[in-house]
């Protein structure tokens, strides 16, 4: 335990984001030119933030009297969301300008729902995880809403919020249950009584509910059904933020409500619940994208199956499958936000152009945007050596050495059966003449935060070591 | 209040609880989901008062407190958008607002 002023200096990622959230709302206000300061300004306060996680990645320490974590695996955390975050603002430049929906708000909200996003990946206490989360989801409800004179985005916000908010219910509840199964809400406790609490009924109602609700955030089935609709409906930009860096850090929570089970071995009571959602999701997702013709609905379709293919992780349930969620939630995020910026460039005005046949000859358009989203459509299928090839890998093996070979072999089957709707994409771009005539206006922005992604996806795929080395050398 | 159990209060709010959900999965106007979800957070607020008090410890007292900010929160952005909605199309029907289909 440092000493009480040296807990600041620990805690300075979240100071930086919050003091950087202060300074764009003044930005906002006083100035004139907020919107051309205010992308540099978010971007900048997102680097800063995750390269002193990284660099301080070894702090490892629990302040304030066991509430929040700095260091280790919250640091990795913190490094996926602001990369993550920092990339969609970059795509967001001129794609925001280009629908003249421009709100300074739009920043502010996505360094909120990041300064979210650490809290509960850090959180050491239960009533931080629920902060945490509910500046997240808050900032998003607003986020997926931000063009609010489009109906389609009302109608995506309405459905996010409802849901949303019903499962914060869900997850309220279960955490009244938990406090009254242990009688504190702290994580240290929850952990090192797990065994003695997994009999309790109360403990275990309180802790399903609260499953059920992050089952929700993770979005896997049953519990999917305002992902296609959230994410086609909101701007392309903020789905990609949403469907990434949200996923990861829902992930984070679970991992860290579990750690009792995932880092000192107490028997996995959840592990039947998980095993089963993973499943679903997996083949629902793979199987449900194949009919999609938007692409930003299959991409959602397909971040149900991605959830299902992490979820095996949790089912798992050892030290190498936090390992491997970790990791492919990284490239995940990557891969993901790569994807939708390609697509956030092609589309058109009021929603057009996010089509299959929108992509038709698309070489032939822009050949650097045929092949970038060619790779990441490769990395999501899962081919080597790709990074999205790894993360299931991991994922797949840390199932297999817990006996849960059958969940890895249903992973293997939906990963085939998810091949034909990525490849079919890059078939349409590269082997269909155009249907459609129209002109794409490349942004530079844009086109460096899709090029970021493609070189980030190949580093981690060809090197896979460099990250897991990390990540492993921090779950020790 | 030592009087009465604590059994008591907990299924008074297991049953609010379930009213709550329910109610979002029943009707079918936004702003009556949105109470029902309103109902679901007091009722865990009512769990979370009792087990405080019978447990002996503060900690559920002050979680209320966070539990009712957020909500108070979650309204503000819950009505705006309903507002959002209501100037688009005249109407707050869930089910008449349904222009995605798979």
């Amino acid at each position: 335990m440092p000493l009480n002023n040296y807990e600041y200096f620990l805690l300075m990622p979240q100071i930086i984001i919050g003091v950087g959230i202060v300074l764009s709302v003044l930005i906002e206000i006083y100035t004139k030119k907020s919107e051309q300061i205010l992308p540099w300004f978010s971007i900048a306060i997102f680097f800063a933030t995750a390269f002193y996680s990284v660099f301080n990645i070894n702090q490892n320490f629990v302040l304030f009297g066991g509430m929040i974590e700095v260091g280790g695996k919250p640091a990795i955390f913190n490094f996926i969301f602001n990369i993550g975050a920092a990339l969609v603002v970059l795509s967001s430049i001129d794609y925001l300008k280009k629908y003249g929906t421009y709100f300074g708000e739009y920043y502010i909200l996505i360094q909120s729902s990041v300064l979210g996003m650490m809290v509960m990946s850090g959180a050491k206490d239960i009533l931080m995880i629920f902060m945490g989360l509910e500046l997240m989801s808050i900032c998003f409800y607003v986020l997926a809403g931000i063009n609010r004179k489009k109906f389609s985005a009302n109608e995506a916000s309405l459905k996010y919020f409802l849901l949303g908010a019903f499962t914060t219910g869900f997850i309220v509840y279960g955490i009244a249950l938990i406090y009254g199964a242990t009688g504190t809400t702290s994580i240290q406790n929850l952990v090192e009584n797990f065994v003695g609490y997994s009999s309790n009924i109360i403990f275990i109602l309180g802790m399903i509910l609260f499953l059920i609700g992050f089952s929700f955030k993770i979005a896997t089935v049953p519990f999917h059904m305002w992902v296609p609709d959230v994410y086609q409906g909101s701007a392309t930009t903020v789905t990609s933020l949403m469907s990434t860096t949200g996923k990861a850090a829902a992930f984070s929570v679970l991992i860290i409500i579990l750690s009792a089970v995932f880092s000192f071995n107490a028997p996995n009571v959840f592990s039947p619940y998980f095993a089963t959602i993973s499943a679903l999701s997996m083949l629902f997702g793979s199987i449900v994208a194949i009919s999609q013709n938007n692409l930003k609905r299959m991409l959602a379709y397909s971040s149900i199956a991605h959830a299902g293919y992490m979820a095996i992780g949790l089912a798992a349930g050892n030290i190498f499958s936090v390992a491997g969620i970790i990791f492919y939630l990284a490239a995940y995020a990557f891969m993901n936000i790569g994807a939708f910026t390609v697509i956030s460039i092609v589309e058109g005005e009021n929603d057009s152009r996010t089509d299959l046949n929108s992509f038709a000859g698309l070489n032939a358009k822009s050949p650097i945007l045929a092949a970038t989203m060619a790779l990441f459509m490769f990395a999501l299928a899962g081919i080597p050596p790709l990074a999205g090839f790894f993360g299931k890998y991991y994922v797949f093996i840390a199932a297999i050495q817990s006996k849960l070979t059958w969940l890895a072999i249903l992973g293997v089957l939906s990963s085939v059966i998810s091949v034909y709707f990525y490849i079919r994409v890059v078939v349409f771009m590269y082997f269909k003449d155009a249907t459609e005539d129209f002109k794409i206006n490349i942004s530079p922005y844009s086109l460096i935060a899709v090029v970021i992604t493609a070189l980030l996806i190949l580093v981690f795929g060809i090197l896979p070591d460099t990250l897991m080395n990390v990540i492993t050398s921090v779950l020790h | 209040m030592s009087l009465i159990p604590m059994e008591y209060y907990l299924i008074l709010s297991a049953f609010m609880f379930c009213v709550g959900v329910a109610g979002v999965l029943i009707r079918r106007n936004a702003i009556v989901v949105f109470m029902c979800i309103e109902l679901m957070l007091n009722s865990a607020n009512l769990t979370l008062v009792t087990f405080s008090s019978y447990l002996g410890n503060s900690i559920g007292q002050v979680f209320v407190f966070f539990v009712m900010t957020v909500a108070a929160a979650e309204a503000a952005v819950g009505l705006a958008i309903i507002i959002a909605i209501f100037r688009n199309k005249k109407t707050v029907n869930i089910d008449e607002i349904n222009i995605f289909k798979w």
